[in-house]
């Protein structure tokens, strides 16, 4: 089986080890992987601060690199309902305005082929235990999007409780935002870290000594808090804990 | 055309909504105060929902009813004004908020009466009905315990369901201590903070003004199309003593508020309660249709009666084909309850009487989005999606933010006051709008993104600590990122890259 990473912009520059952990996770469950280097961002920016037009061209790029690719895989959660559910919108919205049907085809077409990370290896791939070792005691925060936008559920509690060594504890309030929410964390930035510091000390308070999650965006504005704060737990995307091996452990 | 609202309080040198809850953020009681009462009822909500098998299929029906009313709404409020009017009612149609505060003032003042008592009802404070009837030398009495807590405060509601969200006890027993007094029976000496002492000093003191009372004034939860039926849901009793005492009796209900058949009830008065006080039955559940049971002959209930049916904004509202589904919100407040930036920022920062998830979506589409806290709040969310989960109306409040922030950065189609406009984008988007535009044009060029991204990798150790301009609202209080050394697509090229 073959599956074309997307790899999203806020990984490509920042979190390039979440990228290279899904490369090598894939790989080691026997997918070969393939980096269309035509893609570029989902647009989730524009988009979410009231930007559609200068969207479009960003759904037009997806759609055409990730075209031919049966499985469009994304260590994004947020990134795969962007996907999911609002081209789809956006591409009817340029339908409606006159604008062709074009951006709605492509659109239609890409978006059932897109898959979160977990939801492709339990849903697709069917597997829980990836193999994977990590001696560490592990909380796990679901970001939003991808817990109530595309309905993962427990398949990350599921594929983190699988790993060898790892201890999961529980988060409270787990399934409150982090406060991060995109241009929210610039626009409001009071509110923001109101929220942001109530989660991290919640994490903090399970005695954790990682911080997982399956979002680098939100894992960057929790990250820096804690950064701040000069705290000792550190944050983790869920790919790079996964792709951790007792032969090759993440350094 | 930008212009900001004008029948209704438009808070027109409101600050911004980040401006707003920043005070708020920094007021630790306020914060205290707002998330154990916010935790608690979410978690008794969820509860209360659990209970029920149906819930998802009750939460499909009252959408389904709502939806078909709005797009039927024309026939639905002629044939409500018919039976209200064979009921004995009078029914009065109000544009706006100044018609439907002058045409009150005027019901009142007809009575020869000075003051009122008034239920709860979210109509009357978005039109600043009691403002309008003290400066016509009426004085309106709150009934509703945390309304009159507000009142006698001299402060403003933050909450839908629970006006006085933002109080705790001890801050309650200094307001009934020092203001009872100057509006009829005072607090009892001493008053202590337990809620049974502060319960009982709001009932001696409610209790004269509803047997003096000649005239109330009310909203409406529902208004029955084929009976006539209005309907208010309350936790107290003071409402019904309101319905139920007074001669005259004058209800200011927004137009959107129609059920087609008594039937529909029975989904609402299930779904209501639950959402809004965690409920499996609402406590008082008061129905009239027309004039009193007796029709003014022995028996509880008004003489008279009227409705005031309120426009003000909805039917702009109604034409508008993605934020229409705001029209169909029953203000049960779950998506207050929920929502992690209402916690944080309270409930007077959004500048509205409508607070919280659902007032971001609903006070820029009936005011307009032309003033700074109408421009801002479609942006008062982090689109975690919370707030729909629990909606029991299903509105896809997150959906609705998106279109008004387009609204707002780009302009657009809207319609105002009947007539549709194309709006220009609000103030203060101009250089937002081009770091938009010059982003796009690099993520739009793989050749560019991949020159830029090693332009940062190679001055990532020049990185400042803080940023300026618009970054620096991050750097406040958050490390940066820091930027890797190669990007992931280098690396792919180093280490993967088979040209195939």
């Amino acid at each position: 089986m073959r599956a074309a990473l997307f790899v999203t912009c806020v990984n490509d520059a920042l979190y390039p080890r979440t990228g290279i952990a899904v490369v090598r996770l894939l790989e080691r469950l026997g997918v070969g992987v393939d980096f269309p280097a035509a893609q570029s961002c989902c647009g989730q920016p524009q988009y979410n601060t009231g930007y559609r037009y200068e969207t479009e061209p960003l759904v037009r790029r997806t759609a055409r690199a990730f075209a031919g690719h049966e499985y469009v895989v994304t260590p994004s959660g947020s990134c795969a309902a962007m996907i999911r559910q609002h081209y789809p919108r956006i591409g009817r919205k340029a339908a409606a305005e006159g604008r062709g049907s074009e951006l709605a085809e492509a659109a239609a077409a890409l978006a059932p082929r897109v898959y979160e990370l977990t939801e492709f290896l339990v849903d697709v791939l069917g597997v829980t235990d990836v193999g994977a070792h990590f001696p560490h005691t592990v909380t796990y925060h679901p970001s939003c999007h991808g817990l109530r936008g595309l309905g993962l559920g427990d398949r990350p509690r599921r594929l983190l409780a699988a790993v060898k060594g790892l201890d999961l504890v529980e988060l409270p309030g787990a399934e409150e935002c982090c406060g991060f929410g995109g241009t929210f964390a610039v626009k409001n930035p009071d509110v923001s870290t109101a929220m942001g510091t109530d989660k991290i000390t919640a994490a903090a308070g399970t005695g954790a000594q990682v911080l997982c999650g399956a979002d680098n965006s939100c894992l960057a504005h929790l990250g820096g808090l804690l950064r701040r704060a000069d705290s000792p737990l550190r944050t983790l995307h869920l790919a790079e804990i996964l792709a951790s091996t007792e032969e090759e452990p993440l350094s | 055309m930008t212009g900001t609202y004008l029948g209704m309080p438009a808070f027109p040198d409101f600050p911004a909504f980040p401006a707003a809850a920043r005070e708020a953020v920094r007021d630790e009681v306020l914060r205290a105060n707002l998330r154990h009462a916010t935790h608690t009822i979410r978690d008794k909500r969820a509860g209360a929902v659990a209970e029920l098998a149906d819930w998802d299929r009750l939460r499909a029906a009252g959408k389904a009813v709502k939806d078909h009313t709005l797009r039927h709404l024309d026939r639905y409020l002629l044939q409500l004004e018919e039976a209200v009017t064979a009921a004995g009612g009078t029914v009065h149609w109000a544009a706006d908020a100044d018609e439907a505060n002058r045409i009150v003032t005027e019901l009142v003042r007809a009575t020869g009466e000075r003051e009122v008592v008034k239920v709860k009802s979210m109509a009357t404070q978005e039109i600043g009905l009691n403002e309008a009837l003290e400066a016509a030398g009426i004085a309106a009495y709150e009934t509703d315990l945390a309304e009159l807590i507000v009142q006698l405060g001299h402060d403003r509601p933050s909450h839908i369901l629970v006006p006085a969200i933002h109080r705790n006890r001890a801050e309650i027993r200094d307001v009934f201590r020092t203001e009872m007094a100057h509006w009829g029976r005072p607090a009892p000496e001493p008053l202590g903070d337990d809620p049974r002492e502060l319960a009982e000093a709001a009932r001696l003191h409610l209790r004269e003004k509803f047997l003096r009372a000649k005239v109330a004034v009310s909203g409406a939860n529902f208004m029955v199309a084929e009976t006539g039926t209005m309907v208010v849901l309350e936790s107290e009793g003071n409402g019904r003593m309101c319905l139920t005492l007074p001669e005259t009796l004058i209800s200011v209900v927004g137009i959107e508020k129609v059920v087609p058949t008594f039937r529909d009830l029975e989904i609402f008065l299930q779904t209501l309660p639950r959402s809004s006080t965690a409920e499996r039955m609402n406590p008082y559940t008061t129905m009239w249709t027309g004039l009193g049971p007796s029709r003014g002959a022995e028996g509880d209930g008004p003489t008279a009666f009227h409705l005031v049916l309120l426009d003000n904004g909805r039917t702009d509202t109604l034409a508008d084909e993605i934020g229409r589904q705001a029209l169909r919100c029953i203000r049960c407040s779950a998506c207050l309850n929920v929502c992690p930036v209402y916690e944080r920022a309270g409930g007077h920062a959004y500048g509205s009487v409508y607070p919280g998830p659902i007032g971001a979506i609903l006070s820029p589409q009936l005011r307009g989005t032309g003033s700074t806290i109408d421009a801002s709040l479609p942006y008062a969310s982090t689109l975690c999606g919370a707030c729909y989960e629990v909606c029991p109306v299903a509105i896809d409040i997150p959906e609705v933010l998106l279109h008004l922030r387009e609204r707002v950065a780009q302009g657009g189609p809207a319609t105002r006051s009947g007539v549709r406009v194309t709006l220009r984008p609000a103030d203060g988007h101009t250089a937002e709008r081009a770091a938009m535009r010059a982003a796009r044009l690099l993520l739009d060029r793989p050749g560019a993104l991949r020159a830029g991204e090693r332009l940062l990798a190679r001055a990532r150790r020049l990185a400042p600590r803080r940023l300026p301009g618009a970054g620096r609202a991050w750097t406040d209080s958050r490390e940066l990122p820091t930027v890797a050394a190669q990007s992931f697509r280098d690396w792919w090229d180093r280490e993967r890259s088979d040209p195939r």
